[in-house]
């Protein structure tokens, strides 16, 4: 087990009167991959800034290696961040943004250089030092502030939605440059990010955040399969979320038909909520035994086809590789492992 | 289309600022329809008031963007609602007129004026504050603060928040955060306000007539007594203006020299 290097207890944030952050518990490991995940304005990013010390919580506690920083400045913590979107210095050269950082430890020059080039050939930058940062492409200048950030040896990386303006392909090109950067260098990473993909690729644990409150903390596998509720589920990834009945241990009914399931302890004739994966359905020939619906839509989403399926007032989200025929009546068959079931929240 | 929509501007142009400066030059060289330099060359008597205008005007520039260089910086600090408050605040004195502004620190820095009252309490002076150059740097720099700050202001009030939290992020503290990433980001404020602070300090002549008296002369009261006073001649007045436009050019481009190495903003 390792040890902790971040520790966040209690924390909680207020703006005008509006709760940002509500009593966060967070422990990060060292050396570890960790992403914060949730929508727009669920608090990831605040949360992150109060590690960054840009913003002192309005109560609870930060601690870094055990000792509290809570009154540290930002410029005192050895913590760096890649800004959303770069904040790299205008007035200065690809070598001049990357060296900032060593220059103001004063650094002797050849050192410096030395951190420099490093840096550059590590980000495929070499030969862009005399550069403008106003004449780089998004990826680049993404790089270049990766780079300022990383030259610091910093023990944690912040990184906040640092690959939001970049397209596509070359997202995903950055992800994996990411993570092997992280491994080679093993520097903390906190990673936030509103892509639950990008979360699922990248990270050794995630955290769920919704209205300001950790909704799961676990690994990838865990988050998707085993959502701890109807929020974590429709997040992450796709999902059909319907109303059950717990009948007891191992039992659940849906839309009006009753499933062996692997859950218990819900107690008997409990409502909860049902998460079952677009992908785990099999579509078969209705036979009475399965739930029938009828087919709505079908979407050609290149590896599979999106189909909507209603059956009993619900619109069922089902991925298949083969379609069927719209305004076809069908069965929609899926195992006791798929059924995921979890206890209603409130609201 | 566009050439329509410009064409009053140009006319505008045309008439206010092309044929004044023809007719500046033509009045600075022709004398009765006849070319000639003595105007021109009997300018240079007048080096000893060039040298005084130059003087008391960089003088003010500094003061100015030494009061209002932390004052933008303050100002960009608070609290974004309280910021076009504070604004008016210092704007407010231009709301008043001119002359009245400066009438009034007739009045304060006068034999019998308020500050001398108040050195008299403590049985001191009275002092000889107006009618000084002091005093004529005073009226500059109390009349053409605002033209320094606001430029600074707006330059500051632009630059990206995250940007400074990047230098803080790598290590500087407050003080080095201003030193080595706003300070080189504003220089184009920095830049302009100078521009408008010493180009019509250089050309006052109300200020250093109410507050100089009549010791200290300065280039716009040369120019001003060659057109309205009892030594009216309008061709020297045409020679000095032109002389000073020169000067006030180089000192311009000399400047924007200095600041050549500056890289695009953003």
């Amino acid at each position: 087990m390792k040890k902790n290097i971040i520790s966040l207890k209690n924390i909680c944030v207020s703006f005008d009167g509006e709760r940002i952050l509500d009593n966060i518990n967070l422990d990060i490991r060292d050396k570890e991959f960790v992403t914060l995940l949730g929508p727009s304005g669920c608090g990831k990013t605040t949360m992150l800034r109060v590690i960054g010390g840009f913003l002192t919580p309005d109560s609870g506690a930060v601690q870094f290696e055990e000792r509290d920083i809570k009154a540290v400045p930002p410029h005192k913590r050895n913590v760096n961040t890649v800004f959303q979107r770069y904040a790299l210095f205008p007035h200065l050269n690809v070598y001049d943004n990357i060296a900032f950082g060593l220059k103001v430890k004063k650094l002797p020059e050849n050192e410096i250089n030395r951190k420099v080039k490093e840096m550059l050939a590590l980000v495929n930058l070499s030969g862009f030092e005399k550069r403008s940062v106003n004449r780089l492409s998004g990826g680049q200048q993404q790089r270049v502030a990766i780079a300022r950030a990383l030259v610091n040896e910093p023990k944690i990386l912040l990184l906040d939605e640092p690959l939001g303006a970049l397209d596509l392909k070359l997202r995903k090109e950055m992800q994996i440059e990411l993570k092997r950067m992280q491994q080679r260098l093993e520097i903390t990473f906190i990673y936030v990010t509103h892509d639950q993909e990008e979360a699922l690729t990248m990270s050794d644990t995630v955290v769920v955040m919704n209205n300001g409150v950790i909704q799961q903390i676990g690994s990838p596998v865990d988050i998707y399969n085993e959502p701890k509720n109807a929020f974590v589920a429709d997040f992450i990834g796709e999902s059909n979320i319907l109303d059950g009945l717990m009948v007891r241990d191992r039992l659940v009914t849906i839309s009006g038909k009753t499933f062996v399931c692997v859950d218990y302890g819900f107690g008997e004739n409990t409502p909860v909520d049902v998460v079952i994966r677009p992908e785990d359905i099999t579509i078969i020939p209705p036979d009475g035994e399965h739930i029938a619906g009828v087919v709505k839509s079908v979407t050609f989403k290149g590896v599979h086809y999106e189909m909507l399926i209603e059956a009993y007032d619900h619109d069922w989200l089902v991925h298949s590789t083969k379609a069927s025929a719209v305004d076809r009546t069908v069965g929609l068959s899926f195992g006791p492992d798929d059924i995921h079931i979890m206890r209603k929240t409130e609201g | 289309m566009k050439k329509l929509i410009s064409a009053p501007y140009l006319v505008w142009m045309a008439v206010f600022v092309v044929v004044p400066l023809i007719m500046v030059a033509y009045f600075a060289f022709f004398a009765n329809g006849h070319f000639t330099l003595d105007y021109v060359a009997n300018v240079s008597q007048y080096a000893n008031i060039f040298i005084r205008s130059i003087w008391l005007a960089a003088i003010a520039t500094v003061i100015c963007l030494i009061i209002s260089y932390p004052v933008a910086v303050i100002l960009t600090e608070a609290d974004a609602n309280y910021q076009g408050t504070l604004l008016m605040i210092v704007m407010l004195p231009m709301w008043m007129n001119f002359l009245l502004r400066t009438y009034a620190w007739m009045t304060i820095l006068g034999n019998n004026g308020i500050l001398n009252q108040l050195f008299g309490l403590f049985g001191l002076g009275p002092f000889k504050l107006l009618n000084t150059r002091g005093a004529v740097v005073l009226g500059m720099v109390y009349n053409y603060l605002p033209f320094m700050l606001l430029p600074i202001y707006n330059v500051m009030a632009k630059i990206d928040r995250s940007v400074l939290e990047a230098a803080q992020d790598l290590g500087c503290n407050r003080g080095r955060v201003i030193a080595k990433v706003v300070f080189p980001l504003s220089l184009p404020g920095v830049m302009s306000g100078i521009t408008m602070v010493f180009v019509p300090a250089i050309s006052t002549f109300i200020i250093s007539r109410m507050l100089g008296g009549g010791g200290n002369l300065l280039i716009g009261d040369l120019i001003e007594m060659q057109f309205l006073g009892n030594s009216y001649n309008p061709n020297l007045g045409a020679a000095i203006s032109l002389v000073l436009m020169i000067i006030v050019l180089l000192i311009m481009t000399l400047m924007n020299q200095f600041d050549a190495d500056d890289r695009p903003l953003i």
